[in-house]
């Protein structure tokens, strides 16, 4: 990557990468703290990311049904979640919703009671840009960050990346950072994510941090075919039907996708939402403004004629997996590195099941804000910065061999393809995956040998190793889980395995490494090389 | 993707180039909008929000551009609607956000989906099939 006389430098305390929901809480937490904090975006600051699109619930629970609530949960985990860190969010969640009233303008119900447990992701993300600029964070829009920096000990030491506006170098002394590039979408076009290709992953794992639950990675959302309009709210109400107009028996409820994913593999889905009720249907366009545009310009009746459906890959957006975290306050395995939002695993929150719908935006804002704490304290008791930093990014930025035009986007198509076919991740075989792994070992080569360039080039050429990597820890990773728990599902080993009710870790770059954490800690654990 | 910069409505106020989160506008020769990288565009319809003269309209197909005229914009009916029904700028007295209802709908359609399920043996036995 060139570094030349051009390159903007800056100096923080920390440096937040990422400014959806939790990138936005960590740098409000680290303002809080007292820290200098600089908060960069690849796209802009309240309009990135996917809570902006969408209109997050939380896991908003009264302290008196909270022990109830972690018990439910917990036991809807799988054995993979921890009781301890949903209590944690649950309690965090009651006490930062109502600290953005003077930001965003909460509703009340008809007896005049708050409602905070969803916002409209629009108006919700524009109210966190204005909190964070409020607690003194500065703001860089268009400043995607490439790779990270450390000092000779190998401590995160700040980030380098491009200005998108006259396509300069940047680089960020930072005392500790924080990754909030939120989940890795596998570029399924998932409504909100161009912009979430699992950078931070890859920049982490560069860094000497681990990812965990790269497994879980298969949740889908319907959708009208050939839009991105994943919103499931409507959905909820849908009857379903073949091309020849016979109405499915797919029963309705949070685990729809499979069986509607079996019908695609059959021939074309279509919907019908005639269940959904007039006084629904009314207020809908205040509820969910987004959600009625492709009918209104498309001219469909969505709640008369039926429509042809299609599912997105939600990727680890709805899916679990991320960098993992070590402590209490979201440090990954790489010090003075710390992660929040989706770019973390959830696995402790939510354990083998999505997140989606509340958990993971209670997740985002509670990891953000410990993120925030933790990589202020951090930067606090560094003494001094480092006279010499090293950038370590590699695939996509410094080719091993030498620099040549590689096909990025043949690239990024195998992602798309391997992460979001039904019949290869939705229904998973050893077999498959196998194959899947070896497509995906090529274009990582490939990138990795001659993948490079300047400007945009070089963002793009970025992340589309980040995306090719995020795929390959996911596919190594359940490749070795040899059962079916939670959203992870191999055909060929169905059902719970008693053995494997533990979270798996995964690192590698040129060799993915995978490992089942030990049941305890005397236990040796299961390694596996993919 | 976004298909239409409407240009005797565009006030150059740069509004949309910034809040782009996905870089696909930029400030003309004019200082009007215009759509400099299309195939980047998220189809997330942000842009329309943030433009207080709806001067941008975005087609809801994701994996191909159409080729929309101003006129074919303006002819369904919808350019401006979604910061309308968003309750934005002069919209906000009159378009309140009901969003917080969510919940509720999503219990009703619970519901709903519980009562079908019990009525369904009684449906097969009548020998019907739909």
């Amino acid at each position: 990557m060139a570094q030349d006389d051009d390159t903007a430098h800056r100096e923080t305390d920390v440096l937040v990468i990422g400014g959806g929901l939790a990138g936005t809480w960590a740098a409000i937490a680290a303002a809080r703290e007292g820290a200098r904090v600089i908060l960069a975006d690849k796209g802009y600051c309240g309009t990135s990311g996917v809570t902006a699109t969408a209109g997050p619930g939380h896991w908003w629970v009264p302290p008196e049904h909270r022990e109830a609530a972690v018990a439910d949960r917990l036991k809807r985990s799988l054995g993979l979640g921890d009781p301890d860190w949903m209590a944690r969010i649950l309690d965090l969640t009651w006490t930062s919703l109502p600290q953005l009233a003077r930001h965003y303008a909460f509703s009340t119900d008809e007896q005049g009671r708050t409602q905070y447990r969803g916002l409209r992701g629009p108006e919700y993300m524009r109210a966190m840009r204005a909190f964070a600029l409020e607690a003194g964070a500065t703001i860089l829009d268009h400043h995607p960050a490439l790779e990270l920096m450390t000092d000779a000990d190998g401590v995160v030491t700040g980030a380098a990346g491009v200005a998108l506006r006259g396509e300069r170098p940047w680089t960020i002394r930072a005392g500790a950072v924080v990754l909030a590039t939120g989940g890795c979408a596998f570029a399924s076009r998932l409504l909100g994510s161009a912009t979430n290709t699992g950078d931070g992953l890859l920049m982490g794992v560069e860094a000497g941090a681990d990812l965990s639950g790269m497994e879980f990675t298969n949740y889908y959302t319907p959708m009208q075919a050939g839009t991105n309009m994943a919103r499931s709210m409507s959905f909820a109400f849908a009857r379903w039907f073949d091309e020849a107009d016979n109405e499915l028996d797919i029963p309705a409820g949070p685990d729809v996708s499979p069986h509607l994913a079996r019908a695609l593999l059959k021939g074309r889905l279509y919907c019908r939402l005639d269940r959904v009720p007039q006084d629904v249907r009314e207020v809908m366009p205040q509820v969910q403004p987004n959600f009625v545009r492709p009918f209104a310009r498309m001219g469909i009746d969505a709640y008369a004629e039926r429509f042809e459906v299609s599912l997105v890959s939600e990727g680890t957006v709805r899916g679990i997996g991320g960098l993992r975290v070590t402590d209490t306050l979201c440090q990954t395995a790489a010090q003075g590195l710390f992660a929040a939002g989706d770019a973390a695993s959830r696995e402790l929150v939510t354990g083998a099941i999505s997140g989606g719908g509340a958990v993971n935006s209670s997740w985002a804002l509670s990891s953000g804000q410990w993120a925030g704490q933790g990589a202020a304290a951090f930067a606090r008791e560094r003494r001094g910065f480092a006279e010499r930093l090293h950038h370590i990014g590699q695939a996509g930025l410094r080719p091993t061999s030498r620099l040549a035009s590689v096909d990025l986007p043949a690239a990024v198509q195998t992602v798309r393809d391997e992460m979001g076919a039904y019949d290869r991740n939705i229904f998973r075989t050893g077999e498959a995956l196998e194959v899947s792994i070896e497509a995906l070992d090529e274009a990582w080569r490939e990138i990795a040998a001659r993948a490079g360039g300047r400007g945009r080039g070089l963002l793009r050429a970025r992340e589309a190793a980040a995306l090719v990597a995020a795929a390959r820890w996911s596919k190594a990773s359940a490749l070795q889980r040899r059962e079916s728990r939670g959203m992870h599902r191999r055909e060929d080993a169905p059902g719970l395995d008693p053995r494997l009710a533990l979270r798996q870790r995964a690192h590698g770059l040129d060799r993915v490494v995978t490992r089942f954490e030990a049941a305890k800690p005397e236990n040796t654990s299961l390694e596996a090389v993919a | 993707m976004i298909e239409v910069v409407i240009d005797d409505r565009c006030g150059g106020c740069g509004s949309c180039v910034d809040a782009c989160p996905s870089d696909v506008l930029a400030g003309g020769p004019s200082g009007k909008a215009v759509i400099v990288r299309q195939a980047d565009c998220q189809t997330c319809y942000l842009c329309e929000l943030y433009c207080p003269e709806d001067a941008l309209f975005v087609w809801p197909e994701t994996e191909r551009v159409v080729g929309l005229s101003t006129e074919q914009a303006l002819a369904t009916g919808d350019v401006g609607g979604f910061r309308r029904d968003s309750g934005w700028g002069e919209h906000a007295a009159t378009h309140t956000n009901q969003h917080w209802r969510m919940g509720a709908i999503f219990e009703r359609a619970r519901l709903m989906a519980i009562d079908a399920a019990a009525a369904k043996p009684a449906r097969e036995q009548d020998g019907r099939t739909s």
